[in-house]
């Protein structure tokens, strides 16, 4: 019985990390635009959440846990929209390749994290020496009373407060995109913009505001991986590759907030499956650590097969629009 | 209450580059009048309608809405000017429903209520008589549900100018004469009514005033119950235009290529083409005429291989040889042939060339079977390439310069050039001077006269009934995927042309 709380709890700790990107991921992809960076922009709001709270635990005698909590998110936050917004330039105002600009933001975004992580070691005084203890524990602070609760308690409770903003982004997103006007104006321009635009959407805001929110809430995804998963500290090459695991969530969600939660469960599960299948070498293990991907593409089989158009990406899914193109 | 004009135009004029769209055009429609603007396929239409909706922007000229001036940079200014345009390609979110898109974009408190909008929109839909059903997605639909609720959400967006891009082009005879009785009661409520066509009887059917357009230039308005079938097509095409194009004696015709009640079926179940039958002969050039869409792709196509066919036959008579039933052979075995296709394209570059590659390449697309094993062979189509340009008198930097890169009528004769390069004996060529300056024009029709003095037969679609008078031995004509008649070019005049190709009149049959 521990062992299968303890499985749950792990499963749920690799999803959040997961949920984040997706979230982020199918709010920049239903304007249309196929943000590649989602690697890219969680390391960057990593390291930037990091930064915050280690400059400040480092300046500061007695460090406030709080203080350091809000830095943390704000500065990931900041550094997620960031990556976004230097995506929307490139791709929407200067309208150039979606999968090329994403591409190379992962590849700016992790270059961008190993540098400032190894900077940062470097001022804590070597590799692995980056301490920011307060504000880490102000991340893995759990509800009080309903965390002694038995069973219940170990599987719902024994999280931070980030995991619980990771669920409720996908039920505020899931409310926002079917039941507003503004989701139905966002779902219009990532499906057909031409005809967003001729009903007078503003089509480029739309999707600079998605992207760079997307963005963000990737941001947290790196956030919650440095602080609450890994207690404040940092790795180079550290997130493996949790980012494209959330970029295959997307798909394997179809497009939907609520559908990504149990599904980062269950990629969450899938990705640490072999550490409890005994007899397993080194290299048997990456025979599962496949799996999350295997499942994403036998779902893209089956709903290709089924041609169900609500659950197919938005059709103009990495095209740039230009009103007088034609 | 005095009839005022709900929308009225002085001297709008729109240029695209050197071709003037529109010409100082004044036009003025009423509230409670339906307009029919009418118009050969380039004449202007759609261009100054567009300007009324705000997609594009009048290079001269001003706009009065209820009399007063008014400035249309875009369609969210046309809005609230109580101005909507349908469009023949309808601006609708496939995965959304129908109530959905109608309230798209509008203003409103955050959380969107639908069910309240479904109400909105079965009560507009019993005052004026659609048949709606506000939640189905948009994807499930018929073409003419599709445009109901396209004019649906116009009128829920308050529109008292609703202006119609050839409404019934996709319809059917049913459901033409459902959306007529509701622009009537659209009419009879009080709203201004445009619609553009070029379908005749519609006209008479339906406008109260008529407006013709021809060339861009504006030609005259008549009210409908003055106008006849025949007063309407000669305002449209306008008296005939003499153009010196050599036209030579047909050398001894032979039968080449026989077309036999084929029928053609797209994708979406619309008969494209219903049961076509014609002859072509050697040694001279049948024009196909007929507005845009009514079959001449899939006509050409299908003799290509590039069209499925429902049903029907196509035999070929290869000279000095024995006949053979080409109906289901692939498009490459009947490329090899001999029967050959060149297609322009409205944007030119889309079929047949690829626009970042230079010549040489291009040619090879071609010719890459005849190749080596492995290694493809460059050395012919670089030959080639430099031949077309000698011969053709293509201006260009070189053979390496991206096709892409040339101007229109360069981009042409290459395409030409590449297709009458393989010695065709079946040479299929469509709109091909699309959008060329006079003289590229010329050198173009000297290149299919001399293809024809060759003995091979040459298929022509045009767009422009003075060129193709000119130019061709016989014209056939297509009217909505049908053969409605094949003329002699020689004596054929544009009215009779014109009618046979806007269904009203009958043609000599061959």
């Amino acid at each position: 019985m521990p062992a299968i709380i303890t499985f749950l709890q792990n499963a749920i700790r690799q999803g959040i990390c997961i949920l984040f990107g997706a979230n982020g991921e199918i709010l920049t992809e239903k304007s249309g635009n196929l943000n590649l960076g989602v690697p890219g922009m969680m390391y960057m709001g990593g390291i930037a959440g990091l930064a915050a709270a280690f400059m400040y635990e480092r300046g500061t005698q007695t460090p406030n846990p709080s203080v350091g909590f809000l830095l943390a998110l704000i500065a990931a936050l900041v550094a997620g929209g960031l990556g976004g917004l230097v995506y929307s330039v490139l791709t929407i105002s200067l309208r150039a390749n979606q999968n090329v600009s994403g591409l190379a933001l992962t590849t700016f975004g992790v270059g961008l994290g190993n540098f400032f992580g190894g900077s940062l070691s470097k001022l804590a005084g070597g590799v692995g020496q980056i301490s920011t203890a307060a504000t880490a524990s102000a991340f893995r602070l759990t509800l009080p009373v309903l965390r002694d609760i038995p069973v219940v308690g170990d599987v719902l409770f024994s999280y931070g407060l980030l995991t619980y903003i990771a669920i409720a982004v996908s039920v505020v997103m899931s409310w926002y995109l079917n039941r507003t006007r503004q989701g139905l104006c966002l779902r219009a321009v990532g499906e057909n913009p031409a005809t967003a635009d001729a009903a007078g959407i503003n089509v480029s805001l739309y999707k600079y505001l998605a992207t760079v929110i997307g963005g963000a809430i990737c941001g947290l995804g790196g956030l919650y991986f440095v602080m609450e998963y890994s207690g404040g500290t940092w790795t180079n090459n550290g997130f493996g590759d949790r980012g494209w695991l959330a970029v295959a969530l997307v798909i394997f969600a179809r497009w939907r907030p609520l559908n990504a939660v149990w599904g980062s469960l269950l990629f969450g599960a899938l990705y640490i499956l072999y550490l409890y299948i005994p007899g397993l070498g080194r290299s048997t293990q990456e025979i599962f650590k496949m799996l999350p991907y295997v499942v994403t593409i036998i779902v893209l089989i089956l709903t290709s097969l089924r041609k169900k158009k609500e659950d197919q990406p938005p059709e103009s899914l990495g095209q740039h629009y230009f009103r007088e193109e034609r | 209450m005095k009839a005022e004009n709900a929308i009225e135009l002085r001297n709008i004029s729109k240029r695209f580059g050197k071709v003037v769209a529109n010409d100082h055009i004044n036009l003025s429609v009423r509230s409670g009048e339906i307009l029919a603007i009418l118009g050969e396929n380039g004449s202007g239409k759609t261009t100054l309608m567009n300007m009324i909706s705000g997609i594009y922007y009048p290079d001269e000229g001003q706009i009065f809405v209820h009399g007063e001036e008014v400035t249309i940079r875009s369609p969210k200014d046309a809005f609230p000017l109580g101005i909507g345009m349908i469009h023949q390609h309808f601006k609708l979110v496939d995965v959304l429903t129908a109530a959905e898109n109608i309230v798209l974009g509008l203003s409103g408190p955050t959380r969107l209520d639908i069910t309240a909008v479904a109400t909105r929109i079965s009560k507009l839909a019993a005052k004026y008589g659609f048949d709606i059903d506000p939640f189905k997605k948009i994807y499930e639909m018929s073409v003419s549900e599709k445009q109901t609720v396209e004019i649906v959400k116009m009128l829920y967006r308050g529109a008292n100018i609703l202006i119609l891009d050839e409404p019934t082009a996709v319809l059917t005879p049913q459901e033409t004469d459902a959306l007529f009785a509701v622009l009537r009661n659209m009419r009879d409520a009080g709203k201004a009514i445009i619609i553009i066509t070029h379908k005749l009887n519609e006209v008479l059917a339906l406008s109260d005033r008529v407006a013709v357009l021809r060339r861009g230039k504006y030609v005259g308005a008549v009210q409908t119950a003055d106008a006849t079938v025949e007063s309407l097509t000669e305002m449209m095409v306008g008296s005939k235009v003499t153009l010196d194009i050599d036209r030579p004696d047909p050398v001894d015709p032979q039968v080449r290529l026989v077309m036999k009640d084929v029928t053609c079926v797209d994708p979406e179940g619309v008969i494209t083409l219903n049961h076509a039958s014609f002859t072509a002969y050697g040694g001279e050039i049948l024009g196909i005429a007929g507005v845009a869409g009514s079959g001449q792709k899939e006509l050409l196509e299908s003799i290509a291989g590039l069209t499925p066919k429902e049903s029907g036959e196509i035999e070929y008579y290869p000279p000095n040889s024995e006949t053979m039933d080409i109906t289901g052979l692939s498009a490459v075995e009947i490329s090899r042939l001999g029967i050959k296709l060149s297609f322009v394209p409205e944007d030119r570059l889309g079929m047949g060339l690829v626009g970042a590659m230079d010549m040489t390449d291009n040619m090879m697309i071609r010719s890459y079977r005849k190749g080596g094993f492995f290694w493809a062979d460059r050395r012919a189509p670089k030959t080639l390439a430099e031949h077309i340009i000698g011969t053709l008198e293509i201006v260009t930097p070189g053979v390496s310069t991206p096709v892409g890169k040339l101007s229109g009528g360069n981009v042409q004769k290459v395409l030409v050039g590449r297709e009458i390069a393989s010695a065709p004996t079946v040479l299929m060529v469509a709109y091909p001077v699309r959008g060329l300056d006079i003289n590229s024009a010329y050198t173009i029709y000297s290149l299919l006269n001399v293809q024809k003095m060759r003995g091979v037969a040459v298929l022509c679609v045009g767009e422009d009934l003075d060129v193709l008078l000119a130019l061709c031995d016989r014209i056939l004509v297509l009217c909505g995927g049908r053969v409605t008649g094949v003329v002699d070019a020689r004596t054929a005049t544009k009215e009779q042309i014109g009618l046979m190709m806007t269904q009203s009149g009958k043609g000599g049959e061959r």
